[in-house]
């Protein structure tokens, strides 16, 4: 039993972030990009029959995914809300394939979007994070990375000027993708060390933006994907992961379960790290990246800041990375700055990559996020030459 | 009426003597019989071994910083009091708490010791923290 090249992604939609929402809805930015992802496809609305969603924090609700898709008009044969903060989209695709996989259907719309609400509105969390972490000032992601940050450092000796060279080399990339929020301007090592510091070691420029969007994937049936209008992106390997919530109570703050995510995709695409043509990792903030490859196996355990001060990151680098400029450039539109990874890895793989087109993109390595280090999905995509 | 605005724990029943505990100024966790070992935070199962019986003991409150932050710019308007220390502590006897630690934000450091005390904030409401040792 594998999902080896049992699906592909055949189409994307994904808007520019926005920083102030203005009239927008959460649903009106979802089947906006549902709809630019089925047209990208070749597909008809009607064609879709699976539906995943991520549920928006702005418009949040029980019976989430039926009521969206009474919204879009969609009849889906499979349908739910895939709820692993950041990893959900990259989740999406693999419970998508599998969906495909088991004869229940054969086009699925993977679609997120959100809004950015100032304010002190808050994701409802579980009790247990009320009553252990709230009261002590552990509220929102910053803290936890932070504190991943610090034992690092401890352990490995990483640098601030490693962790600060990601922002460096996503920004360059950023700068060639004009639906990144911030690419108008390169930034230096000095200019994120610079930046105020929010949570130390992080700086802001170390930091996602909340701004507000949304991105949509369509993954389908060999059989459907014999129509699409662009060159299919094979899901070859996936592997999904989790061995805490809260950072404290992880087994290790500086060892993530990605390791056995990502281990479980090589495995099932029978490839390795080196075979990657290029990568996306999930990227909330600086140390996210060194982290994950570190435990995806790109480098050893803790020769990631060194890995990173060593290697061009950039389009046209030896390694690389994040290529649409990572959420650090593109901004978070909550759950759609996980699929930011998804839908840059399928945009170079299907060579649609424009000014920041890896050369010979046959092979990628995605991996989605959540939480503080918790929810893990590693995915390996090809393009058949 | 306490002019405390920063969240404060609501006790489970299966919660409560760790915070009943903390009033006193003990810090108790729950210990698992079968895995030899102490678990926080309180929960009805192990969830090493996931049986049911745990036995609420003292421990000795002393500890290391695993990991720390010094949080400038809060994600929460109660918290914007200011910067504060928040750290994960390894208690000597093994389990791993969220807590803060009172001392100046330069002097913290990674795998430096500390020893537990318990800020009463509000009535009725006291919080496991704790300060260089």
């Amino acid at each position: 039993m594998s999902l080896k090249g049992k699906a592909a992604a055949i189409g994307i939609g994904e808007l520019k972030p926005l920083k102030e929402p203005g009239n927008a809805t959460a649903l009106g930015l979802m089947g906006k990009v549902a709809a630019e992802a089925i047209a990208d496809a070749g597909l008809e609305k009607n064609d879709i029959d699976g539906f995943l969603v991520g549920m928006p924090f702005s418009d949040p609700g029980m019976i989430y995914p039926a009521s969206a898709a009474e919204v879009f008009g969609l009849r889906p044969r499979m349908l739910n809300v895939v709820d692993i903060g950041g990893a959900s989209p990259a989740g999406m695709i693999w419970r998508a394939a599998a969906a495909i996989d088991a004869g229940m259907c054969n086009a699925v719309l993977c679609v997120v979007a959100d809004l950015n609400r100032a304010g002190d509105q808050r994701v409802p969390t579980v009790s247990v994070q009320r009553e252990f972490e709230a009261p002590y000032g552990n509220i929102g992601a910053n803290c936890g990375y932070a504190m991943i940050a610090h034992r690092h450092m401890f352990e490995f000796g990483t640098k601030a000027e490693q962790m600060a060279k990601v922002a460096v080399d996503q920004r360059a990339n950023a700068l060639n993708n004009p639906l990144a929020t911030f690419n108008d301007k390169p930034l230096t090592i000095s200019d994120v060390l610079s930046s105020r510091m929010i949570v130390d070691p992080l700086h802001l420029f170390e930091i996602v933006s909340p701004v507000s969007g949304g991105a949509a994937v369509i993954v389908a049936s060999a059989d459907v994907a014999k129509r699409a209008k662009h060159p299919p992106v094979w899901i070859l390997g996936a592997g999904e992961y989790a061995n805490h919530a809260t950072i404290t109570y992880a087994p290790s703050i500086v060892e993530s379960p990605i390791k056995p995510a990502a281990e479980a995709a090589f495995k099932m695409a029978g490839l390795a790290p080196k075979d990657m043509d290029f990568v996306c990792p999930y990227d909330c903030y600086t140390i996210t990246v060194i982290v994950t490859l570190e435990d995806a196996g790109f480098c050893k355990k803790g020769q990631g800041g060194k890995f990173v001060e060593e290697h061009d990151l950039t389009w046209k680098g030896d390694f690389p990375c994040n290529t649409h400029g990572g959420q650090l450039s593109f901004g978070q539109p909550g759950l759609a700055g996980g699929m930011s990874h998804v839908t840059e890895a399928i945009r170079q793989l299907m060579g649609r990559g424009g000014k920041r087109q890896v050369k010979d993109a046959h092979l990628g390595y995605v991996n989605g996020n959540g939480g503080i280090m918790s929810e893990q999905v590693s995915l390996v995509l090809e393009r058949r030459s | 009426m306490s002019d405390y605005i920063k969240p404060l724990p609501k006790p489970s029943p299966t919660s409560l003597p760790f915070w009943e505990a903390a009033r006193r100024h003990e810090l108790k966790l729950q210990y698992c019989e079968a895995c030899k070992a102490f678990i926080y935070y309180p929960r009805d199962r192990c969830p090493t071994c996931f049986s049911d019986s745990l036995e609420w003991r003292p421990v000795s409150g002393r500890g290391k910083v695993y990991s720390y932050t010094v949080v400038r710019r809060a994600s929460s308007r109660s918290f914007a009091d200011g910067p504060y220390v928040l750290a994960i502590v390894q208690l000597d006897e093994g389990p791993r708490m969220t807590t803060n630690i009172a001392a100046p934000p330069e002097q913290v450091r990674v795998d430096m010791p500390v020893a537990v005390y318990f800020d009463d904030v509000a009535p009725g409401h006291t919080l496991v923290k704790f300060k260089p040792a």
